[in-house]
């Protein structure tokens, strides 16, 4: 399945309600599924937000994909990209008070595979995988 | 459904119950503006109840932080109430049940402001 999405918060919804269809059909149990919505709306949030801007001519696309063992949402901004080594570790006594920068954090906690890529000529791709019975 | 927000006062605390998402966007946005004006009322000592919040993102996750962080910077204290397991479960994987306390029983939670 693949969306074209507009920078908004509704698309944020959407894509949330959309993947967690998805994973229910799976058989991903209910603690899992709140995983898999909550990775897919950090993620949107960072490519409408961050990455997009919420610049209207700027779309996010969304590309979800079953196997029997797994679920996998590609998410892919337009945005200028960043580079993830320059964001503060969130767990850092110094940071924990800090009011952003949590996201990342949480998908990788929740999904069981995490993968970030800078897109040509611009853009970020984040790549997440969860597998059914096996929580992260 | 977003986020709804109701205060009682016990003694000097206030209590802030909230029922629904505390997410980006509205959740999020009621949240701040609830929690910054209590605080300049006055309201130093904050209890806030989650015990009926189905859903906190990164961004609700901020907000908490921030309103403990404007709370604390007026010499008072927010205090969280009654998580849920997947409340408690983003307090350990965000580090902030080092900052937060948390209580499961409003009385006992009552009293440790005094």
């Amino acid at each position: 399945m693949d969306l074209d999405l507009e920078s908004t918060l509704e698309s944020v919804d959407l894509a949330e309600e959309t993947v967690l269809r998805e994973a229910q059909e799976l058989g991903f149990d209910e603690d899992d599924q709140h995983r898999i919505g909550m990775s897919v709306r950090e993620c949107m949030v960072n490519a409408v937000v961050h990455g997009n801007c919420y610049n209207a001519r700027k779309k996010v696309h969304v590309t979800v994909s079953r196997a029997p063992d797994r679920l996998a949402v590609t998410i892919t901004d337009e945005g200028e990209g960043f580079d993830l080594n320059s964001l503060p570790d969130p767990l850092a006594n110094e940071n924990l008070l800090r009011h952003s920068g949590r996201g990342l954090l949480l998908i990788q906690a929740f999904m069981d595979e995490f993968q970030m890529r800078a897109r040509e000529p611009k853009g970020t791709e984040v790549k997440m995988v969860k597998y059914v019975g096996k929580s992260s | 459904m977003s986020v709804k927000l109701t205060t009682r006062q016990v003694g000097d605390v206030t209590v802030l119950d909230a029922v629904g998402r505390i997410t980006l966007g509205e959740g999020a946005s009621t949240f701040r503006d609830t929690v910054r004006e209590l605080a300049s009322a006055g309201h130093k000592k904050m209890l806030l109840n989650l015990a009926e919040v189905s859903y906190i993102d990164s961004s609700g996750i901020g907000e908490m932080v921030s309103g403990f962080t404007t709370i604390a910077n007026q010499g008072g204290s927010m205090k969280l109430l009654n998580l849920t397991k997947r409340v408690k479960d983003l307090l350990q994987i965000t580090k902030l049940y080092t900052v937060f306390e948390v209580f499961d029983d409003e009385a006992a939670a009552i009293r440790s402001f005094s």
